[in-house]
């Protein structure tokens, strides 16, 4: 009954494992591997997954980039913002850059528009953005990636 | 007794039981109202809302099929507000579906065509919304810009197949109702049962059509081409052709396969006889030599599908004979050429099949060439009105010898258990040495989804067992493999009701209709003369002519088959992201 009240759910389950690929992702091996823990068939899970915008079951990256493009961002001028990101990585939304790191998505409102514009890079919050801001922040992601790599 | 309320319909009272939905209250009360995503035991999710009601004092338009009925509703069916958003749900239905009517294959039984009557739309004005796919073809063909995602396929794959081929992939409008990853069916686990097309409300699941291929076959000088029908074909045509179900159609069916063109018309009942004989010598071998038992029937090429792709430990307990039509597909080809004096590359065989999971059994490679085409019984009922034929007018004829030929056993191999009782018939016969008269083996008749009897004569007992749907057969191996249950012998038919409810049948099929055709096939079994299929004279003179005894090394090679393990769910999520992306169709 204990072990019942403590098991994690499917989504639950399935947004952990998301969380633990390198790719940000859930691939079909996962999939197979939550299916059995909680007996249901592997196709329905998958099913499951596709439903919440949350969970991805292709490849991704690194770092998502969750840009918020609610009313409050919008005002303040997150269109900008986003065309940086986009020319400053060369990718659009739904794309991961060539070397795996960054991946761009919309998202609804973050919840965070005091801060506005603002966007989230996989849980880290960056906020009052300007073009310019947006691409120190990159640089100093991909620095900190090199420096780590050597 | 369920409790009573008190409900309205359109200003009348009416008592009816509590718990009920709006929608089966107005069909207790004789007022009907369109539906299109609803299917009785298989959709009754609310999705696609053509059926909206308006309820006094609720909030919004209520969805019949969904909401329940309670104490002093009233219900209104038919108001303006109702027809307005019943036009206007429909209008969006239609923006997302490719209407090809005049070339669709999905022809009368097309349910958006149907239901336009009860909508009375005069114009249509929407702009079309719907995506272009790439088309899954092979054995069923799904056509993704006509599907109105219904789920009905989707819960049908889920609750009688248990296989989950059809998923719902996606949220909102972008969802899509495919195989995970949208590979296509026949990289997937699908058994090609067909019962999805059989419930697919528009044309975006389809079989396979092979008319074209079987009419130019026909107007080809050079070629001989034999048709044979299967058991379940002959209670199932007459509806296609406006009579009621439970007609048996057979020497005006001869006819018009005469009229179309076929050079000999035979019956794939004469096939079921042979593969009785068959299956019942290795029956009783297995009992004698103590080999892997209970053994499982192999004349359903879904089920067959299903336990190598699932069940693989299994596939020792398959019975290794070939089905009716692939038994008799070997027998024309390798046969018929001496009997009839032509040249064996000269034959083109087709089958008339309620199934299409028959069109995958003759690609299997056991089988490979000696079936050339399979058409489903809505195939030959096209082709038939192509021609213009006018098959109640004809005069009855029959089936050519040796191979038309049939006893009573093998007419009712087309309904769940009937491949059971006419083994029990001969097998019985032969491990006691007697002669019965009493042929009826009722037991194992009926509808139920898992049926065990016992055969309790002389010093035989034998416990046999009856499943139909794969979600039943499902039930009955996890019972074997837990040694919940010890049984000798097992048949399972893939389609609710046996090959009567086939994926290859008129659509629609009922529980009703079921029930009709089955009775058909028992009354033709009962009227027969000969009714084991030992006891079938042309059935002796094929093994006398040619192939020796019963399980002889002839009989082997050429009424056996072999069985292989193939790719299941796991196999398939085995594959990492990028090798299945290279097999997916595009979106």
């Amino acid at each position: 009954m204990k072990e019942k009240f403590f098991q994690k759910s499917l989504i639950e389950d399935l947004l952990d494992e998301q969380n633990k690929h390198p790719q940000k992702y859930l691939p079909p091996k996962t999939l197979k591997k939550i299916a059995k823990k909680h007996k249901r068939p592997i196709p329905q899970v998958y099913s499951v997954a596709s439903f919440y915008p949350r969970l991805s079951l292709k490849p991704r990256a690194k770092y998502i980039i969750r840009v918020c493009e609610n009313l409050a961002c919008h005002m303040e001028g997150a269109e900008k913002v986003i065309e940086a990101i986009k020319e400053f990585l060369n990718i659009d939304f739904g794309e991961t850059t060539k070397d795996g790191l960054f991946y761009l998505e919309k998202s609804s409102c973050l919840g965070l528009c005091s801060l506005a514009p603002v966007i989230l890079i996989n849980d880290d919050i960056h906020g009052n953005l300007t073009p310019e801001k947006v691409k120190e922040i990159l640089k100093n992601y991909i620095e900190k990636e090199k420096s780590s790599k050597n | 007794m369920k409790k009573l309320v008190d409900i309205k319909i359109n200003g009348k009272s009416y008592l009816m039981p509590e718990g009920i939905t709006i929608l089966e209250a107005c069909k207790r009360a004789g007022i009907h109202i369109p539906t299109l995503c609803y299917l009785e035991g298989i959709t009754e999710g609310g999705h696609c809302g053509i059926c909206v009601v308006e309820v006094k004092g609720a909030r919004n338009l209520q969805r019949a099929c969904i909401t329940k009925i309670k104490e002093g509703m009233e219900i209104y069916t038919d108001t303006p507000l109702v027809r307005k958003a019943r036009k206007t749900i429909y209008e969006l239905t239609l923006a997302n579906h490719k209407s090809t009517c005049p070339a669709c294959q999905k022809e009368e039984p097309c349910e958006i065509r149907k239901i336009a009557k009860n909508i009375g739309l005069s114009e249509v004005e929407v702009e079309l919304l719907f995506k272009e796919h790439e088309k899954d073809r092979s054995i069923i063909n799904r056509d993704q810009t006509k599907c109105i995602e219904c789920r009905r396929c989707v819960n049908t794959c889920e609750k009688i197949q248990g296989i989950n081929t059809l998923i719902v992939d996606g949220k909102g409008f972008n969802s899509r109702i495919s195989p995970p990853y949208n590979l296509p069916l026949k990289n997937t686990p699908c058994v090609f049962c067909g019962q999805c097309v059989v419930r697919c409300p528009t044309g975006a699941l389809t079989e396979k059509d092979d008319t074209e291929k079987v009419l130019d076959a026909l107007q080809d000088p050079n070629k001989y081409v034999v048709v044979s029908f299967a058991p379940a074909v002959r209670a199932s045509i007459g509806e296609l052709f406006g009579l009621p179900p439970g007609t048996l159609v057979i020497g005006k069916l001869v006819a018009a396969l005469r009229k179309l063109g076929f050079d000999k018309v035979f019956d794939v009942n004469y096939g079921a006889d042979l593969t009785i004989v068959e299956e019942a010598n290795e029956l009783i071998e297995r009992i004698k030599f103590r080999k892997t038992l209970p053994m499982f029937t192999s004349c359903c090429p879904a089920w067959v599908k299903f336990v190598e792709e699932f069940y693989p430990e299994m596939i020792p307990n398959l019975s290794t004979c070939k089905s009716p039509q692939a038994m008799l597909g070997a027998v024309i080809k390798n046969f018929l050429p001496e009997l009839e004096n032509i040249p064996k590359d000269k034959i083109v065989h087709v089958t008339i099949m309620p199934c299409t999971a028959k069109k995958y059994e003759i690609l299997r490679p056991d089988i490979m060439g000696d079936i050339d085409y399979v058409l489903t019984v809505r195939e030959l009922a096209k082709m038939i009105k192509i021609a213009g034929i006018d098959l109640l007018s004809l005069e009855d004829e029959e089936e050519d010898i040796p191979f038309g030929e049939y006893s009573g056993a093998a007419a009712i191999f087309g309904v769940t258990g009937g491949v059971m009782e006419a083994a029990l018939r001969t097998a019985v016969e032969w491990l006691t040495g007697e002669t019965f008269s009493n042929l009826d083996f009722v037991p194992v008749r009926g509808m139920k989804n898992i049926r065990i009897a016992e055969i309790d004569i002389k010093d035989l007992k034998l416990k046999v067992a009856v499943a139909h749907t794969l979600k039943a057969a499902q039930e009955v191996l996890e019972k074997i493999k837990n040694k919940e249950l010890d049984i000798q012998f097992l048949e399972v038919m893939a389609c609710p009701g046996g090959c009567i409810g086939g994926g290859g049948q008129p659509i629609p099929t009922t529980e009703e209709i079921l029930r009709k055709r089955a009775e058909a096939l028992y009354t033709l079994d009962k009227n027969k003369e000969i009714r084991k299929s030992h006891e079938n004279p042309f059935i002796k003179f094929l093994y006398e002519k040619f192939l020796g005894n019963y399980g002889s090394e002839k009989a082997h090679k050429l009424l056996h088959a072999k069985y292989s393990h193939k790719p299941n769910w796991d196999d398939i999520f085995n594959k990492s992201y990028e090798e299945i992306c290279k097999e997916v169709l595009k979106y």
